[in-house]
């Protein structure tokens, strides 16, 4: 195949090939932020929190008139008794937050008392001897919290449990070299000692500003009794969710009217709550693969409708080639090469412009810097795409008949 | 002339439909898509008070000082109690308010109804006029009521028909947390977004119908109602309960202030200056003041409240508009010199360039009205799946109005326009004598 004749050709239509270059540059630069932005939305909003998501069920109480803190803890203690009698339920507990809530309590674990700087920052789970048995928390290391060392505390009581359990993850960062079992830190000035060690339990905020700490999760001891409510995190057998789910509004209130349990998202499956926590991700990460669909069928369109008019200008010279012996294949062959000449200009503009524009966006909005991968897979798929939007018009081309040369209009 | 150009546009589109139906689609959807993403991006970004957002001010002091690893040099996101107090006693701003997220259940008359939890804020009286708060019924309460600490509240339209059906319910009793208030106004539909005076708590952006009840400050601080929202603490309260936080330099304590002119506001940044420095010498602070003092605008750019997801995906909009034009000026450019020969035998006739100008920016300009009406439709549906797509607290603030409609249509129109000025030049300098020629 010639290269030369084709170039020739190209310089008498600097128009409407620097259009498709520049079209096809702008869609590559545009597609591969895009799928960018969708692969980091997906890898977020499917890490795992490291419970047991599929059987759990959680339950927003409100409690209407203020209850001191003293009679939250009775009322508290009913209403666990009461959805423990619900068929279908494995476990329950009463707590102020879980993965995926978006709120809760954050400290900061020190080696030292009074020290400057916190050594770890950390989520803080109320719990109690149920919590990881009903979350389903792998226990690596230690032991799980005994009934008689969970205490009580008020809201704006000072929180200084004297064992708690941590993360994995937690435990690393805090004692690299070892086991973390056993070891005394410091929380809010007060002395507690490491007990038990689990696999892994997301933080309750899936935001940037938590990432670097997603992991680092703390268990303590403590009942939070809340005179405004709580949450109750349920495990129920497996497949029982919706049945167990539609069970407990009517329980509680038959336990006790005065609370409010929103009808709307009081009692949420655990799925319900994963889909509330990444919506936005979700909702991203679909908006671009429009976009990205959109770009590509209108960049093949625009192709197809300039090839076509092209093929139709040199009707008269695709004869005169026919005539002088060139095969169907040898039309087919010119332009499928014409479109891969201007694909590759398009290309080559279009990746360094998707880096620069992911450089701006790194320095705007706080995003991650984009592999090449993402860049290469972007080429080949918009050079494939050339290759086939431009299969239609040069197939017709390639029927030209050879006697079209002789014809004068 | 005009009829005679659209009658020739008609019937040019109408001799190769597909060309015609591929740039109208491309229109269509291209604009379809930027302007669907620019009415979430209105929505979300939207000046929640434009006629006074430059004048009111929140004023933030650095009162957990420069050892604080959270922050790099920026004084809390919030006030603590002290301060607030002290800002609020020295008076300086023409009016000013310290706002708390508060969460009581109001206890309806009558037998057998059962409580209804409402989210408010304790405010002062300041709160309402300088907001603009619009009142149905009634009126804010007077810095007297804040002084004496008066049992009065304003409810919002909601909570009154809930507890009262509705009407004037001024002068009537309401029941909250227990206690006796006298309802001094009933607030008309109020819930701008953002939630500029409560950021801290809401992210900037609530759901719902709003505010539903707001009583006086040192009242609510007086009966112990305690503060529903987000508290940070550095060092933690020494003593427990509400009272222990009001005693701690934790933040709870949102503010806002109304300076008016570029004196008052510098002046009003001297005076923050000033505090912190007597705040040093009394031995509160070890640090030189380091006060911030935004106004609305400033304030929500600085707490970064519009996600930046709606900027990139404006941004991914406005490329795929750019792809579409650069898409239609191909597609015209191929569109308008297959008719070289027709333009040939017009400019021999005596027809002039500009006339050629005139035909072909009227085909462009009936392109683009296509894909004006299909963007239309398109933008439609799309403003409608936001809501499938995006969380319902963002997605409900994307609205259809008729400046948006108009605005895709005159998007469509006027892009479609520009798009045809090049294929438009390119067809007027046809050679005539060469094009009859070769014919």
């Amino acid at each position: 195949m010639q290269i030369q004749p084709i170039l020739a050709a190209l310089k008498r239509h600097k128009a409407g090939t620097i259009l498709i270059a520049l079209q096809i540059a702008l869609t590559l630069a545009i597609v591969c932020n895009a799928l960018f932005i969708i692969k980091q939305r997906v890898t977020h909003l499917s890490r795992a929190t490291g419970i047991d998501e599929q059987n759990i069920i959680s339950v927003r109480n409100q409690w209407v008139g203020k209850p001191p803190s003293q009679q939250v803890s009775g009322l508290t203690a009913t209403d666990l008794t009461a959805l423990r009698q619900i068929p279908g339920v494995v476990d329950v507990y009463s707590t102020n937050s879980y993965p995926l809530r978006q709120g809760g309590w954050s400290e900061g674990l020190d080696y030292k008392p009074n020290q400057d700087h916190s050594t770890a920052h950390t989520a803080i789970y109320f719990s109690d001897e149920h919590t990881l048995g009903t979350l389903g928390l792998k226990l690596v290391e230690g032991r799980n919290f005994r009934a008689d060392e969970i205490g009580r505390m008020d809201i704006r009581d000072k929180l200084g449990p004297p064992t708690i359990i941590v993360t994995r993850e937690l435990a690393h960062k805090l004692y690299p070299d070892g086991s973390a079992l056993g070891k005394v830190l410091y929380l809010n000035e007060n002395p507690t000692t490491i007990v038990g060690v689990v696999d892994r339990l997301e933080v309750p905020w899936v935001d940037n500003w938590a990432s670097q700490w997603a992991e680092q999760s703390t268990l303590v001891p403590v009942r939070l009794a809340m005179s405004i409510g709580g949450f109750y995190l349920i495990r129920t057998q497996p497949g029982q969710v919706d049945s167990v789910a539609k069970q407990v509004s009517k329980t509680l209130y038959g336990v006790n009217r005065m609370r409010v349990i929103d009808p709307k998202d009081g009692v949420q499956s655990f799925s319900q709550v994963r889909a509330k926590a990444y919506a936005r991700d979700r909702g991203m990460a679909i908006l671009m693969g429009v976009v990205c669909v959109v770009l590509l069928a209108i960049t093949a369109a625009g192709i197809v409708g300039l090839t076509s008019f092209w093929v139709g200008q040199r009707r008269k010279q695709i004869g005169v080639r026919r005539a002088l012996g060139a095969t169907h294949h040898d039309i087919l062959s010119y332009f499928l090469t014409e479109n891969l000449l201007i694909s590759l200009g398009g290309v080559i503009i279009g990746a360094l412009l998707a880096i620069g524009m992911n450089m701006w966006m790194v320095s705007q909005f706080e995003m991650a810097r984009l592999s090449p991968t993402y860049v290469l897979a972007g080429v080949v798929v918009l050079l494939l795409l050339g290759q086939a939007a431009v299969l239609a018009p040069a197939l017709r081309a390639s029927r030209v008949p050879p006697v079209e040369a002789t014809r004068s209009v | 002339m005009f009829g005679y150009y659209l009658e020739l546009a008609l019937r040019s589109l109408k001799r190769s439909p597909g060309l015609t139906v591929l740039m109208v689609l491309a229109i269509g959807f291209g604009v379809a898509a930027s302007m669907t993403t620019y009415a979430v991006f209105r929505g979300v970004s939207g000046d929640p008070i434009p006629w006074k957002s430059s004048r009111l001010f929140v004023p933030r002091i650095d009162m957990w000082g420069p050892s604080d690893s959270g922050h790099v040099g920026e004084p809390p996101d919030a006030l603590d109690y002290t301060d607030a107090m002290a800002l609020m006693r020295d008076h300086r701003a023409k009016l000013q308010s310290a706002i708390y997220l508060i969460a009581p259940s109001v206890i309806p008359s009558g037998a057998g109804r059962s409580p209804i939890p409402v989210d408010g804020y304790a405010v002062y009286g300041e709160f309402f006029p300088m907001l603009d708060v619009p009142f149905l019924y009634g009126s804010g309460w007077s810095a007297d009521d804040d002084a004496h600490q008066a049992a009065v509240a304003v409810i919002g339209d909601k909570l009154n028909q809930q507890v009262f059906g509705g009407g004037n319910s001024v002068g009537k009793t309401i029941d909250i947390e227990g206690k006796d208030y006298r309802v001094i106004g009933v607030l008309a539909d109020w819930n701008p977004q953002p939630i500029f005076y409560d950021v801290l708590d809401t992210g900037g952006y609530g759901g719902g119908d709003g505010p539903g009840v707001f009583v006086p400050f040192q009242r609510a601080v007086a009966v112990n109602m305690s503060n529903s929202g987000v508290n940070l603490c550095r060092v933690e309260p020494t003593e427990s309960g509400f009272v222990g936080l009001q005693h701690s330099n934790c933040i709870w304590i949102a503010y806002m202030a109304e300076l008016d002119g570029a004196g008052a506001v510098q002046s009003y940044r001297q005076y923050l200056d000033d505090y912190a420095r007597e705040q040093r010498t009394a031995g509160r602070f070890s640090w030189s003041p380091n006060n911030r003092l935004f106004d609305v605008p400033a304030y929500l750019e600085h707490e970064h409240v519009v996600p930046s997801d709606t900027k990139v995906s404006l941004l991914v909009a406005l490329g795929l508009l750019i792809v579409c034009l650069v898409n239609t000026v191909g597609l015209l450019l191929a569109k308008f010199l297959r008719r070289s020969g027709e333009i040939g035998v017009r400019r021999a006739l005596g027809a002039s360039r500009r006339a050629i100008y005139a035909q072909f920016l009227t085909e462009a300009g009936m392109i683009g009205a296509g894909g004006g009406v299909l963007g239309l439709l398109l933008t439609g549906l799309g403003v409608l799946g936001v809501g499938v797509v995006l969380p319902a607290r963002l997605a409900h603030l994307a609205r259809i109005d008729p400046s948006l409609l108009m605005l895709t249509v005159l998007v469509a129109v006027v892009a479609t326009l520009l798009a045809g000025i090049y294929p438009t030049f390119r067809a007027s300098r046809v050679q005539p004598a060469w094009q009859l020629k070769t014919n």
